[in-house]
């Protein structure tokens, strides 16, 4: 059993959990929307005395913060106890492609040219992750919602918005990839 | 301790997202490079799985463990902002591989590089706040 918990998981396996993860929500009479934390995350900190997007019933949304804690929880579990040391079975092409752009394929998860401690020493670095993250912070409040929102819980109920909005993401993640990275990078 | 099955909820949730290799930053690049099936097949799999138990709560009126009709509120009908928020929305999750939820998961990996990443997506999450009322929705 821990031995196959330890090996990467099969797609197959991997989409039937995450179901499972959005059932279990719904059961707990929640629905499965992770970036609605990052709207309750400021309103944590005062935004809602400033504008009044931020000014909402937040203590609605605190199981929701349980869960990222849970989630942070999780990483940490998987990568330390549940690992195995073989290398991320990437594609060779990627591999390749990546070595292109500069980026190398170091076997883990993320690289850590872009994610270690070490690599926030360059300025940068420091201003992609910020400006990257900017973008999905102000993209996903925008489009009401992010992977799970809308791609899981949206298409799930067969809502056309959120087949809208994940044509959405392919269009921004595909001029990033193709037009923009070779030039950022 | 009402929250400890959201945690628990929670950390199941990061444990497949990182067995399952989607917090990747490298499996990102190779989906929008369309060089493997793997991401894919997650997500058409919890989708295909999803759509069938989303029919079959409605269909058989199942309730919740507190004994309420699970309900599906109907996303607004609009088209503008689920494509011009969702486009941005995607080049942050090519640029960083993380969309809202491995940012946290990949954080507990301890990807030192995801905290400044967070900070970028409060920041974002704070200026649409601002800004929400002069854009086209």
């Amino acid at each position: 059993m821990i031995d196959f918990i330890k090996q990467p998981w099969p797609w197959y396996f991997s989409g039937t959990m995450i179901a499972m993860i959005m059932l279990i929500l719904l059961f707990f009479g929640k629905s499965f929307g992770f970036s609605s934390n990052l709207r309750t995350m400021c309103s944590l900190a005062g935004a809602g005395k400033r504008v009044k997007f931020f000014d909402f019933r937040w203590k609605d949304q605190i199981w929701n913060l349980m869960f990222l804690l849970g989630s942070v929880l999780g990483g940490f579990i998987a990568t330390n106890f549940l690992n195995e040391p073989a290398p991320l079975q990437l594609s060779a092409a990627t591999i390749a492609d990546l070595k292109q752009l500069g980026v190398k394929f170091d076997g883990g998860l993320n690289p850590s040219d872009l994610f270690s401690l070490e690599a926030m020493k360059d300025f940068k670095t420091l201003v992609i992750l910020l400006f990257g993250g900017l973008l999905v912070g102000f993209g996903s409040r925008y489009a009401g919602g992010c992977t799970s929102g809308h791609a899981i819980s949206g298409l799930s109920n067969l809502q056309i918005p959120s087949l809208i909005a994940v044509i959405g993401f392919f269009i921004g993640g595909l001029i990033m990839t193709f037009l923009l990275m070779p030039f950022i990078f | 301790m009402k929250f400890i099955k959201y945690i628990i909820a929670g950390t199941f949730f990061g444990i497949i997202m990182t067995k399952s290799e989607a917090v990747s930053w490298y499996r990102i690049q190779e989906m929008f490079r369309f060089q493997s099936f793997h991401m894919y097949g997650i997500i058409g799999t919890a989708v295909l799985l999803g759509v069938i138990a989303v029919y079959s709560i409605k269909k058989f009126k199942i309730k919740d463990i507190a004994g309420n009709p699970i309900v599906f509120l109907n996303k607004d009908k609009a088209y503008r902002k689920y494509l011009i928020g969702g486009a941005i929305f995607g080049l942050g999750w090519a640029l960083t591989g993380a969309c809202p939820g491995p940012m946290f998961v990949n954080l507990g990996s301890g990807y030192a590089g995801m905290a400044v990443v967070i900070l970028g997506a409060l920041l974002g999450t704070y200026l649409y706040g601002v800004a929400k009322n002069k854009l086209p929705h």
